[in-house]
């Protein structure tokens, strides 16, 4: 079978998607597949309609292949492609949406508010931080609504560490989240299927001397200690499960994704965010919970490429 | 056509394989982290960014025909020997040439106390090899050369940054430092400066300095990184008295410079003159690296330098750079904001610019790359120690007066988008 395989692009995270995409291009190589390797720019479109791949492994990270456009234009080519439809990414890109899905849907996710620039240039939103720091308690936390790979991301522990917070965020994104910060240990599950989805392994992640899960510790080899599966009780376990396979279900989501949560003190799950794409670079979650499930890296990646569709 | 043979083998090593090497790789590999900004650095390099990140000289003013006849000469002359390996230590009537070279930088050295490096920065290399061990410390102006960073790091060298003003670094704030570290027990192994054009602020040290800081390192028996790879590329002024003259041959400093500025950076040719001692450790340090610098690079930059006076081309770069560095002084004037403050070098290839502190030039460099396509190396990249963050390196000998201008621009439209939004915040 002829595989292209779209990684790189212009995102923020072009760097982490290479390597994402050089694991999988060589899984693919091994299972026999002929591969296409396209490090996304303004050819795209002619290149996939002059190669003809009989399908897309899409392993761009951020914005144009978490977002749901690459999707859409696969859509267009008639190229059946990995992971999640053009909605589900669309609605699990920008965290301000999921959020709203999962409380719908009674998941639950940290209190938040979100504000676009426009609020702080022309409605003077700044005038209600105050508000919103008593209601959401300190420390909080501020990202921008739509990102990955914990970029922009700040922890604010005090009303004066808000404002950079802030700045940080919107240099991501035009529209920040502002969320309570729940302390507990890092987990994700990775989920895989179409109708009948299953979880892999619980993953901690356990970052080796900083203060959260940020991009340094998520890249660096030996900088956090990725456990899987994580030790936890068995109920624990169950609980955080479901709440990754409610969270698939609720958003739409095909193939595969990588949903990240917090556990409380109190053992209460926090659902954080759902990745359509997560990471599958030699640092990351998802290739700890494979191995910890006793499948093989080319096991996941053919089972995926089974699942490449049209249409969702 | 030559036909190939080999048959592929795809690696059989997988993500799920990689904490098999997490668990062996050595402290030093382990060291070096990754970072956003590095990884948001390859989006500088696609065609349509404006990059005033890199530290490139300007080769196309090379001349062609200068470099067909060296290359001629090279060819004609020297084939055999340039196919060759060659000495540990460098071409001997290179390193004779170098002495004069370094005349005109105001530091006397004979040719035994010269070893021919790959580049300047194995020369760093060398050195912090020979003298660093894990936990040492070393002295470096804050911010301190980028390139030199990772170095530190992998040697695991505790740096200690010494801030720098418009006269380089702070000499004063030296000795208490100094006393600090040793009420701590910390053993100093070397002070690492760039006393001309310091990348990355671009300033020079004043020859008042240079007397007290040689007077200290003699005084406190320290040994001194003298790294000159822009005293050259100067646009006024006359050269001040190196550290390695003014160590009046005490074997206090090490002196390390380049061809890469004055000839081609794609030579790799760079130099290091040391005490007797100390060379010897660096020469067996370098032929554990790689035996010797490339022969071919060595023979085309001594036949440069028989056939050509190597002063009509840094003289010829020279004016090329004046006029790129007006360029971006006039644009940060009429394009940076008020609250802006930078450097105005009098040679070298950078200006250091501070914003307002409540700008992150990490995030910054997002917001520039994706909304305006332009680089810069924010100054996060010159500590060691977390400071910096609102600090930019902005390189000027790379591209022509106009790209500069509007590169300016660019960054000067994010950093005003940004400092009115701030406001917007209240400023609190």
């Amino acid at each position: 079978m002829k595989v292209a395989v779209l990684k790189g692009g212009r995102s923020f995270e072009r760097e982490v998607s290479l390597r994402s995409g050089a694991n999988v291009e060589v899984a693919l190589r091994r299972l026999g597949h002929e591969v296409l390797s396209l490090d996304v720019d303004r050819d795209l479109v002619r290149v996939l309609r002059a190669d003809r791949p009989d399908a897309a492994f899409i392993a761009m990270h951020g914005q144009g292949g978490e977002d749901g456009t690459v999707q859409e234009l696969l859509e267009i080519l008639g190229v059946p492609y990995t992971g999640s439809g053009v909605s589900a990414c669309e609605r699990s890109w920008d965290k301000v949406v999921a959020k709203a899905v999962f409380t719908e849907e009674g998941i639950p996710t940290p209190a938040s508010y979100a504000f676009s620039q426009a609020a702080f240039r022309e409605l003077g939103a700044a005038d209600a931080l105050g508000e919103i720091e008593s209601r959401l308690g300190l420390p909080l936390v501020v990202k921008p609504a739509r990102g990955g790979s914990a970029l922009g991301i700040r922890l604010a522990h005090e009303p004066s560490e808000v404002p950079a917070a802030l700045m940080a965020a919107l240099a991501y994104d035009d529209r920040l989240l502002m969320e309570h910060y729940v302390a507990g240990r890092e987990l994700s599950v990775s989920v895989m299927g179409d109708d009948d989805p299953h979880a892999l392994p619980v993953v901690e992640a356990i970052p080796l001397g900083r203060e959260f899960y940020d991009f340094e510790s998520r890249y660096t080899p030996g900088a956090t200690d990725l456990r899987a599966p994580a030790d936890l009780p068995q109920d624990v376990t169950e609980a955080v499960v479901n709440v990754a396979l409610s969270c698939y279900q609720a958003l739409g989501c095909r193939g595969f994704a990588r949903i990240d949560t917090i556990l409380d003190a109190d053992n209460h799950v926090w659902v954080l965010e759902l990745n359509t794409i997560p990471g599958l670079t030699d640092t990351s979650a998802l290739p700890r919970a494979i191995e910890a499930a006793g499948l093989g890296f080319d096991d996941f990646i053919a089972q995926v490429l089974d699942l490449a569709h049209l249409g969702a | 056509m030559a036909t190939d043979h080999a048959r592929q083998t795809h690696s059989q090593v997988t993500p799920t394989d990689a904490d098999r090497y997490d668990a062996r790789f050595a402290a030093r590999a382990m060291a070096i982290r990754s970072s956003a900004m590095r990884d948001l650095m390859s989006l500088a390099e696609r065609p349509d960014v404006i990059s005033l990140a890199g530290g490139f000289p300007d080769t196309s003013s090379f001349p062609k025909e200068v470099f067909d006849e060296v290359m001629q000469a090279v060819g004609h002359e020297h084939l055999t020997s340039v196919l060759q390996y060659g000495p540990t230590e460098g071409l001997r009537e290179l390193r004779e040439r170098i002495v004069g070279i370094m005349a005109h930088e105001r530091a006397s050295a004979t040719a035994d106390q010269i070893m021919i490096t790959s580049g300047g920065q194995q020369g760093i290399d060398l050195t912090i090899r020979t003298f660093v061990d894990p936990g040492d410390v070393v002295i470096a102006e804050g911010p301190t050369y980028p390139g030199a960073v990772p170095c530190l790091t992998s040697y695991q060298a505790q740096v200690v940054h010494i801030p720098m003003d418009d006269d380089g670094l702070q000499v004063d704030l030296l000795e208490p430092e100094l006393d600090r570290l040793a009420a701590l027990g910390k053993r100093v192994k070397l002070i690492y400066t760039i006393p001309n054009f310091q990348n990355p602020r671009g300033v020079t040290m004043s020859g008042e300095r240079r007397e007290r800081l040689v007077q200290i390192a003699h005084a406190r028996e320290l040994m001194i990184l003298e790294d000159n790879p822009y005293g050259q590329i100067r646009f006024d002024g006359d050269p001040l008295p190196s550290l390695y003259e003014l160590d009046e041959g005490r074997g206090w400093v090490i002196y390390v410079s380049t061809f890469s500025k004055i000839l081609a950076p794609g030579m790799r040719v760079g130099w290091v003159a040391a005490p007797p001692p100390v060379l010897r450790k660096m020469n067996h340090g370098k032929q554990s690296e790689d035996l010797c610098s490339g022969t071919l690079s060595q023979r085309f930059v001594l036949e440069y330098l028989r056939r050509h006076d190597w002063r009509d081309h840094v003289a010829r770069v020279n004016e090329i750079y004046r006029e790129r560095r007006d360029a971006m002084l006039t644009a940060l004037e009429e394009e940076f904001p008020t609250s802006a403050t930078w450097t105005r070098p009098r040679g070298g290839l950078f200006v250091w610019a501070t914003l307002p502190s409540f700008i992150d030039t990490n995030d910054l460099l997002a917001k520039a790359l994706d909304q305006q396509k332009v680089a810069f190396v924010p100054g996060g990249a010159a500590f060691l120690n977390g400071e910096g963050t609102s600090c930019m390196r902005l390189n000027y000998s790379a591209m022509p007066p106009a790209v500069i201008s509007e590169g300016i621009a660019r960054i000067g439209s994010v950093v005003r988008d940004l400092t009115e939004l701030f406001e917007g915040m209240g400023g609190r």
